[in-house]
């Protein structure tokens, strides 16, 4: 019987052309834009190299300095986090602590073109919280980095851009007046991998001035590794603490006398960043039902529009439907041939979709809008894409199914006939 | 074998109440090719509505084999349509987007079968109704004639017993409507179907065993 109906479904989908491109266009346009959304968030909140440890790894993203009439928000402060942040990988709970700055434009000039590059300051660390794989020599060491020694790691672009493309390792490139000499090459990072994005990577030690040792709040993150997530709400409470304590190193109390901040996933962070608010412990879960409500409402129209189209389309056979019943299909029978006959059509919209999204994004990751930009279909994405084709033809299907297996088959067989 | 017992039929709408059927009371036996004539709109094809299960009374008993319909759910009608009963349509009402051995085969779609053993059944109705070199075709590619044969396979396909025949030769052409008569009076007399024909045409009428003659809804004859 099911071979039945897909034949049936196939020669519909094929005789009604226009019906067919509609549902298709409206199904297949969703998922582009569900599945590039998801592959966008994908990129940025999955844990994939290098960031491998992302799933069991929170971050000291941002702090405030607070007071009775002044406030002062950015990155956490270097200060902060040696003193401490970094003691706190001697817990049972933390495998790893890294800082890191925000990646600042540094300047270079080569036969006098003007060359602009992202330039991170990491620790020693941060290469062993970062799995890179490196394509040419190895990362700077703790001692690098005490030593405050001019070497740094930079990326493939970085190497075609100064060295053509050739080995880059020993020789040296010249950046806000700092040569550097090159201990590594690793493969570019996309911008949206916020944490290891960069184009060189060089010692906190080399940094121009040491003003940022001094800092509380200032343009620095700290990644704490848990052991696992289990580990997440102790190692939070923990940073909470340290907040506290911090709070009277605060350099002016007039003016300022808390700080705040904390230890958060990047999804977290984010949720903060952009639903502010005081309500600490629901920001990423209203950030995710935004996302899904927004998933849900752009789904839910060309759903609506489906269930439209589809109730013509079949209440066009009835006919068929009137044959079907009078030879002996029961309700049921026939809200289950159209329901597979919808899920065929929206299964088919779904490839289209997946072939057409996997065509933007290899538009995208080509266009260079995002630097680096690596996003890509991959199975779970493509899982995902199929789960949403399979909830248009289901819900899209099941209404005007049933609508129609309601019809009389007398009324059905006054329908159009052959 | 159907039974009809003092059947009305009455259509409401909010204004208007419309009388279709009127009192009937009929018996077919098995075995019986009987037609039902009258003027357009007199009921005929409501009475075989009812006959065949695809519509209820809104008085009296329709009973199939002594079984009053509406004992019967939705899904025990649908049984009961498909095996006891065949329809055969003036409009022939084949879908289109089927060959024509995939339109045979529709009742026998909604029984527990193996699809050889259905397509095997299809292909000999198809051959008893003279159309075996057709079986891949589609209903456009056909005449009048061969579409209304590929109805009556697909009514006889399941052996139903019982075949309601609303107006099959109604679009056809005088040759063609004898030729769809001569099938019908062979499935009588050589395989014992019973027939029920709605006609206007007294032709084909006199061929039956029995004339019901209906106006306005009643019994006249």
């Amino acid at each position: 019987m099911i071979r039945n109906y897909l034949k049936i479904a196939m020669k519909v989908l094929l005789r009604r052309k226009f019906f067919t491109f509609i549902s298709l266009f409206g199904v297949s346009l969703t998922l582009v834009v569900l599945l590039v959304a998801t592959a966008m968030l994908d990129h940025v909140f999955a844990a994939q190299a290098p960031e491998v440890l992302g799933d069991r790894t929170l971050g000291v993203y941002s702090m405030t300095m607070r007071g009775p009439e002044s406030i002062w928000s950015g990155f956490a402060g270097y200060q902060f986090l040696d003193r401490f942040i970094r003691p706190m990988t001697k817990l049972p709970s933390v495998e790893a602590v890294t800082f890191f700055s925000m990646p600042g434009t540094g300047i270079s000039y080569l036969d006098g073109k003007k060359i602009e590059s992202m330039v991170k300051h990491t620790d020693a660390e941060f290469w062993r919280v970062m799995r890179f794989n490196f394509l040419e020599g190895a990362p700077f060491t703790v001692d690098d980095d005490r030593s405050a020694r001019f070497v740094a790691v930079i990326n493939e672009a970085t190497r075609d851009k100064f060295f053509g493309g050739q080995p880059a390792l020993g020789k040296t490139l010249e950046v806000d007046g700092q040569r550097f000499k090159v201990v590594g090459v690793v493969p570019n990072v996309p911008i949206l991998r916020i944490s290891p994005y960069s184009d060189i990577w060089v010692p906190i030690g080399t940094s121009k001035t040491d003003a940022y040792k001094r800092e509380l709040v200032g343009d620095y993150t700290g990644l704490i590794v848990a052991r696992s997530r289990a580990d997440f709400p102790q190692i939070k409470s923990e940073v909470q603490s340290r907040l506290k304590e911090a709070e009277a190193l605060i350099p002016d109390p007039k003016m300022y006398k808390h700080l705040d901040g904390g230890a958060d996933t990047l999804f977290e962070a984010a949720s903060r960043l952009f639903l502010p608010g005081d309500s600490e412990t629901s920001h990423s879960e209203r950030l995710f039902l935004i996302f899904a409500g927004l998933a849900v409402v752009f789904m839910l129209l060309p759903t609506v529009n489906l269930v439209n189209i589809n109730l013509s389309r079949i209440l066009d056979r009835s006919s068929e439907i009137g044959v079907r019943k009078a030879f002996g299909a029961s309700s049921w029978t026939l809200v289950g041939q159209f329901v597979v006959e919808n899920v065929v059509l929206t299964l088919v919209g779904g490839l289209i979709g997946l072939v057409l999204a996997a065509a933007v994004l290899a538009g995208i990751n080509a266009s260079g809008l995002i630097p680096y930009a690596q996003l890509s279909l991959n199975v779970r994405i493509f899982l995902d894409g199929l789960a949403i084709a399979l909830f248009f033809g289901l819900f899209s299907g099941v209404y005007p199914a049933w609508r129609m297996s309601r019809l009389h088959p007398v009324m059905a067989l006054r329908g159009r006939s052959v | 074998m159907i039974h009809l017992e003092k059947v009305s039929k009455l259509y409401r709408t909010e204004r208007v109440e419309t009388t279709a059927l009127d009192n009937i009371n009929l018996e077919i036996a098995k075995g019986e090719f009987i037609s039902i004539m009258g003027p357009s709109g007199c009921g005929k094809s409501t009475l075989l509505h009812l006959m065949g299960l695809l519509d209820e009374p809104s008085e009296g008993t329709v009973a199939l084999d002594g079984k009053a319909i509406d004992r019967y759910g939705d899904r025990e009608l649908a049984r009961v349509r498909n095996e006891r009963v065949g329809f055969i349509f003036q409009q022939f009402h084949l879908v289109s987007d089927l060959s024509v051995a995939d339109n045979v085969e529709i009742p026998l779609l909604y029984r527990k079968m193996p699809n050889k053993e259905r397509r095997k059944a299809a292909l000999a109705a198809l051959d008893r109704v003279g159309l075996s070199s057709r079986t891949r075709h589609f209903p456009t590619q056909l005449s009048g004639g061969q579409q209304q044969r590929v109805a009556i396979a697909r009514a006889i396909v399941g052996k139903p017993g019982i075949l309601l025949a609303d107006e099959p030769t109604g679009n056809l052409d005088s040759q063609m409507g004898d030729e769809i008569m001569g099938i019908l009076e062979d499935l009588n007399q050589n395989e014992g179907a019973t027939i029920v024909m709605v006609t206007h045409d007294p032709r084909m009428a006199e061929k039956t065993h029995r004339v019901v003659r209906l106006f306005d809804g009643r019994q006249v004859q």
